[in-house]
């Protein structure tokens, strides 16, 4: 990162302003705030495999998990503050567990994204299996496969009834997207950041200069999987409902789409692709004459094809090209290796 | 007498079948610079990956300054002061080389600090038209030059080199030469080499693997003169 702290932070500010302006002239606030949404899901997924070298297949776990402990708790509490946080707190911890099991038992990459996959497979299951009465959490029923419905939305903190919806909590979750990128921003600048990018380049020898990898590893793990979270929660208070298919196969597989497409290694991409395919998914929808998950698939085959460092590294080469500036080589080998483990 | 920094006791490493260290019992003495040598397969790096945690032996101790470190991991006894340039180069291939020996001087110093050792570590490897060139395109004498920077950034009390002189031009055995006899005024080193005249320049104590196993440990004249060790060396013949 050749540029500042003080100008990334500057740039990043004056940018989402403009976006967070224009955008609701072009699409409606309520399809944005998915889009929002979505894009904070690709960047916690971005951080942890594009600077940590994390592939996770089960990113989507860890945005169910928010979202249910979101509609859980504020159907308990009433009160949506305590609900938030919980929703970034649950998947976190959750992480953690996960995370060091995985990381201290020194799995491979393969088997990381095996379990990854599994355990989002077995939480898809669960919570589909719990339509039953007998599974009640508090006041809170599981719902199986109806999903939880009619829980407590986004308030003002301390104020149960003041909801936050429609355009307001639109610039609430674009709000917080800048938020998160800013302190993503942060961290990888931060020593932590570094050494993370360090380990995803070279573990064995990020060991040998004595350090524990597995335990950053877990660290990084959980704050994408926070990230998640919020993510989750979110989506909860603009659905309206949670449904077990947050938690779906289909769900993890698209992040990791959305990353590869936007550029992976990048802070930006993850969330430039998970907009972008969203927006298109959510166009496709409106007709009926091609399938959705095809064109989804065209386009990954052609971007693995054609730009496989993703989108927006090759428009940030392209620009540098055109004026002139001298951009450092790019490096297809780190690309690739960060792809693939 | 010289502190002991390094002993190991009955070393030995089986995969399988094969023994790759066979009872191994090595010992160090502070300051010291000893070469290993031995034909291909002798085990030398195995027992290195023992000795630095990379591998956990079947059977045996490793001590470090007393210390018994067998089965700790990698990153536990780096930080003890350990410092390895493994045979085939490990370094982060997308990060520029000042970062590469950032990296490593963090570990132990704080960021201006670590910055500071870093550009010192450049200027003595004289690396400093390359600083800021990522390693995945540096030429492979200058790879090990940096990968010898990672581990001298981190003012290691013992030092193991796998190799440090294979593929160097004349040149870069030279200066290579040189870092090595700077590093021993603060560490041990031991150096497994095959480059007879790199070993006859710089070596006292040679110590000869074969099999696995620790074949003798003499002074470098009489190891290059005996016999056994030229006919299974030397002579290629074994
Ligand atoms: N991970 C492993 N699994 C199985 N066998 C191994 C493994 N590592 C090493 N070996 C075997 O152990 C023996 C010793 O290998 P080692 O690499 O230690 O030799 P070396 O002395 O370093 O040789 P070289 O001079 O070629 O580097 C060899 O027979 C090798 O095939
Ligand atoms: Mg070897």
């Amino acid at each position: 990162m050749g540029r500042s702290a003080s100008q990334d932070v500057l740039i990043t500010l004056v940018v989402s302003a403009v976006l967070i302006w224009v955008m609701p002239l072009l699409i409606s606030t309520y399809t944005l705030t998915v889009l929002v949404i979505y894009g904070m899901l690709g960047l916690s997924l971005g951080l942890i495999w594009g600077f940590g070298g994390i592939l996770c297949f089960g990113q989507a776990a860890f945005f169910g998990l928010g979202a249910y402990t979101y509609a859980i708790a504020a159907i308990n509490i009433g009160e949506s503050t305590v609900p938030m946080i919980l929703a970034v707190l649950v998947p976190a911890v959750f992480a953690t567990l996960l995370g060091a099991m995985m990381f201290y038992g020194r799995l491979t990459d393969v088997y990381l994204g095996v379990i990854t996959l599994v355990v989002t497979l077995i939480l898809f299951k669960f919570v589909n299996s719990t339509a039953g009465p007998q599974y009640v959490i508090g006041k809170a029923r599981l719902g199986g496969f109806n999903g939880i419905p009619g829980f407590q939305t986004l308030n003002v903190p301390g104020d149960p009834d003041a909801y936050v919806w429609g355009d307001p909590f639109f610039y609430v979750c674009a709000v917080a997207l800048v938020i998160v990128f800013l302190l993503v921003t942060w961290l990888l600048r931060s020593s932590f950041g570094r050494i993370a990018v360090g380990i995803r380049e070279n573990e064995v020898r990020m060991g040998l200069m004595g350090y524990d990898v597995a335990a950053r590893k877990t660290v990084l793990f959980a704050v994408g999987a926070a990230i998640a979270g919020l993510a989750g929660a979110l989506f909860a208070n603009w659905g309206e409902i949670v449904t077990p298919n947050l938690f779906s196969l289909g769900q993890s597989a698209e992040i990791i789409i959305w990353c590869i497409v936007g550029g992976l290694g990048t802070r930006l991409g993850p969330i430039v692709g998970a907009a972008g395919l969203a927006y298109l998914k959510f166009m496709l929808g409106q007709q009926s004459m091609v399938d959705n998950t095809l064109i989804t698939g065209l386009i990954l085959v052609l971007f693995v094809l054609f730009l496989p460092r993703g989108l927006v590294p090759a428009i940030a080469s392209v620009l540098s090209s055109i004026f002139g500036r001298t951009k450092r080589r790019p490096n297809a080998s780190r690309t690739r290796r960060a792809r693939h483990g | 007498m010289a502190e002991t920094v390094l002993e190991t006791h009955g070393l030995t490493m089986r995969f399988g079948g094969v023994t790759a260290s066979d009872n191994v019992n090595f010992k160090l003495k502070a300051g010291e610079l000893r070469c290993l040598i031995g034909p291909n397969g002798a085990g030398k790096s195995t027992f290195f990956k023992c000795v630095t945690g990379l591998l956990t032996p079947t059977e045996g101790h490793v001590y470090m300054r007393g210390q018994d470190v067998t089965g700790w991991q990698p990153h536990q006894i780096a930080s003890l002061g350990v410092g390895i340039k493994t045979q085939t180069p490990n370094v982060m291939d997308a990060l520029s080389v000042h970062e590469n020996i950032w990296l490593a001087a963090r570990r132990f110093h704080n960021v201006s600090e670590a910055h500071g050792r870093a550009d010192e570590i450049i200027d003595r490897l004289a690396l400093g038209p390359i600083a800021r060139t990522e390693l995945g395109q540096l030429a492979h004498g200058e790879r090990q030059r940096v990968e010898l920077g990672i581990v001298a950034v981190a003012d290691p009390w013992l030092v193991l080199l796998d190799e440090p002189a294979a593929g160097m031009s004349a040149q870069d055995v030279d200066r290579m030469t040189e870092i090595i006899h700077e590093l021993t005024r603060s560490a041990a080193v031991v150096i497994v080499e095959h480059d007879m005249q790199f070993i006859r320049s710089i070596a006292e104590t040679v110590t000869v693997f074969h099999q696995g196993a620790v074949l003798i440990e003499d002074h470098v004249d009489r190891v290059m003169s005996d016999p056994h060790v030229r006919a299974v060396y030397l002579g290629k013949n074994s």
